[in-house]
């Protein structure tokens, strides 16, 4: 039906197997419900600590209802919107990895009997997750981290466990933030594939959830939800949405040449400057949802008799990242930091064939010193690292 | 004898592609030698009036650390040459050398040498030149084990 | 099982080589891990301690592994103190070894710097094994003084095997009678042809800097110049993310690179 050039992943529904639904907008409860009924533990946006974040939603009611957000380098803030747009934020500190990853997880657990050891690995809670409200760009990033972490030598088996069975609900942008720049990705604002299902909010007229259907599953799902066949005009305002969406993205990055520019880089005086700022925190990590190192740690009760591993999440601003004996490699917060954008937007093609980056802009609202790691890789491009470019 | 230490002269790496006046000159100055297994080729504090062009053997520069003992700081091998205190006044050896197992070598007179440098300045700046770049690499050398890369980390 | 998970080898011996390192003998308890190749590693476990990368050194054909380890830090200082009997953990083997079949017909000269001689040893008896593939084989191996040398035992043996062994020492008493100096002016002196050699180092990053200019020097191609590294390892499987070296992950594309491929990111500092 819709065949405009393609921005922001728009797509061309016609080709779609299943046509496309609309829902009013309570039949949010009913999806939530049916998932919760078929094993699924769900886990959507919902506020706390005055952000937006992703916890277990029991209903719809717990969405965050009215709410948007506005985000600018080292801000964050909720605002109250004019409606009760139940996705009417862009992004929040959270992002989907702290459940297939977790921030802190035991591997195995060990008994010593004499000269006998028996291993336990963990076990995965059998709930697979449904992921409710899953951004285009988180779900670009998950696909980033399940090529890491699935797809190379080694497969992380816990994290394979986590993944599996997982059902995503996906939902277009409409209103996107100060610090997104999906677009520059290619990752967004539109949910355009890999999804169960597929949510545009309408809010013109009657609020309404137009559904696009990805999998059989997903069809399958929505027989216990209230739904009719979604019109043209209801395909032709996604449209709408998902340009104007396009349209106003907080920021943009120029990707041509990138990898190999931050190759040649390496010595930049640009990196001394962005290491006055940078305080090795840290939260630009712990927000991104690609970022997967972790660090293990071996610990043993008092009796020496019981050991277990654990993995949590680590940072490559941590010192101890590249602790060698006798000392870290990158002892300096400029090497850190270098390591972490040149991971980031290029080495990280070499090591998995993609961008690291998925332009969510997460990094650059919860850093609390505000560096834009937008401005950073614009400022490499010129010889004395001046950014004004922009 | 001046003709045979010619070529002998020659064989070393550090005087290869030297000028045949320039040889001769130096020639003209050398003799061949040898110790024995142990004997000490020059003590510290010895006046150092000669340089030598190691023919065949191993040659230790050593220190005596009091508390420590006899430290071996380097060896100059085969082709090598050992002696730098001739160039500079006092002229005095800063080590001792040792001579492990048998050594040949030809000794060069280092007054007799740096009279006919004064005379001849394309001689001295021949040889200079060529001499730097020996001290050169074992300071680069020197250096490199100064960093200590085997030793324990701290 | 999780490759994260050890097996459990329980130690068979150990002996201390020099003031601050150990060898371990290893044999598996429950099955033995895939063969290890020259080259490769295993993460060792000590109960409760910790895990780190130790290159394998030895194997035998009943899989018992023999591993040389350096007591620096509470995880290698526990390795170093299991006596034989005791059960220890092993993940592996991880890693892109020594190519040793690419050498086929040519002088392979193997440089070792201090504990670096670990890492290459299998590599030399693999070597030996095969001696009518290759032409000339020598060691060059540096270490601190001659009490820091590895297997000096084995070192007379492989000699007589056909093995150029070459030693220097940083310093030295009056009791060694070898060479004092860098390995590098071993390099400069040993007799093999540059034009169909290939070269294999292992020790400090800084030795394996200045070792490859002089084998540069002498006409070694980079291409055929190989060094194996170390870096910070959790995992071992590439998941971890502590062992990047710019585009390249140690635990995957390494520990054994070519010169060619891998210099360029060495002389980035802190990269």
């Amino acid at each position: 039906m819709s065949e405009c050039a393609p921005s922001g992943n728009v797509g061309v529904l016609s080709e779609r197997p299943d046509p496309a639904l609309v829902m009013p907008a309570d039949g949010l409860d009913e999806l939530v419900a049916a998932l919760w009924r078929r094993g699924y533990t769900v886990i959507g946006p919902r506020i706390r600590d005055g952000a937006v974040v992703y916890d277990e939603l029991a209903t719809a009611a717990d969405l965050p209802v009215g709410w948007g957000d506005e985000q600018e380098a080292g801000t964050y803030r909720l605002v109250r919107r004019d409606d009760d747009a139940r996705f009417g934020y862009a992004v929040g500190p959270h992002s989907w990895k702290q459940f297939l990853q977790p921030p802190h997880v035991r591997l195995w657990r060990a008994q010593l009997n004499g000269d006998d050891v028996a291993m336990t690995e963990e076990e995965v809670p059998e709930r697979p997750f449904a992921f409710f409200g899953v951004r285009s760009c988180d779900r670009h990033a998950i696909a980033i981290q399940d090529r890491v972490l699935l797809e190379g030598q080694f497969a992380d088996t816990d994290y394979a466990a986590r993944r599996n069975g997982a059902f995503v609900v996906a939902v277009d942008c409409a209103d996107p933030a100060g610090t997104c720049f999906c677009v520059s990705m290619d990752t967004g604002p539109g949910a355009d594939e890999d999804f169960d299902l597929a949510l545009t909010e309408l809010l013109d007229g009657q609020h309404r959830f137009l559904v696009r259907v990805g999998s059989e599953r997903g069809a399958e799902i929505m027989s216990d939800v209230g739904s009719a066949t979604a019109t043209v005009d209801d395909l032709a305002r996604r449209v709408q949405i998902v340009e104007s969406a396009a349209q106003r993205m907080g920021r943009e990055l120029d990707t041509t040449g990138l990898r190999e520019l931050l190759q040649d880089s390496l010595e930049h005086p640009r990196w001394d400057e962005v290491a006055e700022r940078c305080l090795t925190c840290g939260n630009c990590t712990m927000v991104c949802p690609t970022c997967f190192c972790t660090t293990v740690e071996d610990v043993t009760d008092l009796t020496g008799q019981e050991a277990e591993r654990h993995r949590s999440w680590d940072t490559c601003f941590s010192l101890d990242h590249s602790y060698v004996h006798g000392g870290s490699i990158r002892a300096a917060g400029r090497s850190r930091y270098r390591q972490w954008l040149t991971h980031k937007l290029g080495t990280w093609w070499d090591q998995f064939g993609t961008s690291g980056c998925v332009g969510c802009g997460r990094c650059i609202a919860w850093c609390p010193v505000g560096i834009d790691i937008t401005e950073e890789a614009t400022a490499l491009r010129s010889p004395d690292g001046d950014a004004a470019d922009r | 004898m001046p003709q045979t230490v010619d070529t002998l002269v020659l064989e070393a790496p550090v005087f290869a592609g030297l000028d045949p006046a320039h040889a001769a000159q130096l020639a003209g100055c050398a003799q061949t030698t040898g110790w024995d297994d142990g004997e000490m080729l020059f003590r510290e504090g010895d006046p150092s009036d000669a340089f030598y062009v190691v023919r065949h053997g191993r040659v230790a520069l050593e220190v005596f650390v009091p508390g420590r003992g006899t430290l071996t700081v380097e060896t100059i091998e085969t082709g090598e040459v050992v002696g730098w205190s001739w160039l500079f006044p006092p002229y005095r050896w800063h080590f001792d050398g040792r001579a492990i197992g048998s050594v040949r070598a030809i000794a060069v007179d280092g007054a007799c040498l740096r009279g006919k440098c004064d005379d001849d300045p394309a001689l001295g700046y021949d040889l200079m030149r060529r001499f730097s770049q020996v001290m050169l690499e074992r300071l680069q050398a020197t250096r490199l084990r100064l960093a200590d890369v085997y030793g324990a980390p701290r | 099982m999780s490759t994260m998970t050890p097996s459990a080898y329980r130690v068979t011996g150990r002996r201390r080589d020099t003031a601050d390192t150990c060898t371990l003998e290893l044999e598996p308890r429950n099955g033995a891990l895939g063969a290890p190749a020259p080259g490769q590693f295993t993460m060792l476990y000590a109960w409760g301690v910790g895990e780190v990368p130790i290159s394998v050194s030895g194997l035998d054909a009943g899989g018992r592994l023999v591993q040389t380890i350096r007591d620096v830090g509470s995880v290698t200082h526990k390795l170093c103190a299991l006596d034989p009997g005791t059960t220890l953990g092993v993940r592996g083997p991880f890693g892109r070894g020594w190519p040793l079949d690419a050498f086929a017909g040519a002088d392979v000269v193997v440089v070792a710097g201090g504990l670096g001689l670990a890492p290459l040893r299998l590599a030399v008896l693999a070597l030996l094994a095969r001696r009518e593939r290759y032409g000339r084989l020598l060691l060059l191996y540096g270490a601190r003084t001659p009490a820091d040398l590895l297997y000096r035992d084995e070192l007379a043996r492989w000699a007589e095997d056909g093995l150029d062994v070459q030693i220097t020492v940083d310093a030295a008493d009056a009791d060694w009678d070898g060479p004092v100096g860098v390995v590098g002016k071993l390099v400069a002196r040993a007799g093999f042809d540059p034009r169909n050699a290939a070269a294999l180092m292992c020790g400090p990053e800084v030795m394996m800097r200045f070792t490859a200019v002089a084998l540069a020097e002498r006409g070694v191609a980079p291409e055929r110049t190989y060094v194996s590294l170390e870096r910070s390892m959790k995992c071992g499987i590439g998941q971890c993310g502590h062992c990047q070296i710019g585009p390249t992950l140690v635990c995957l594309d390494g520990p054994v690179y070519s010169w060619a491929e891998i210099s360029r990111w060495l002389s980035v500092r802190e990269l």
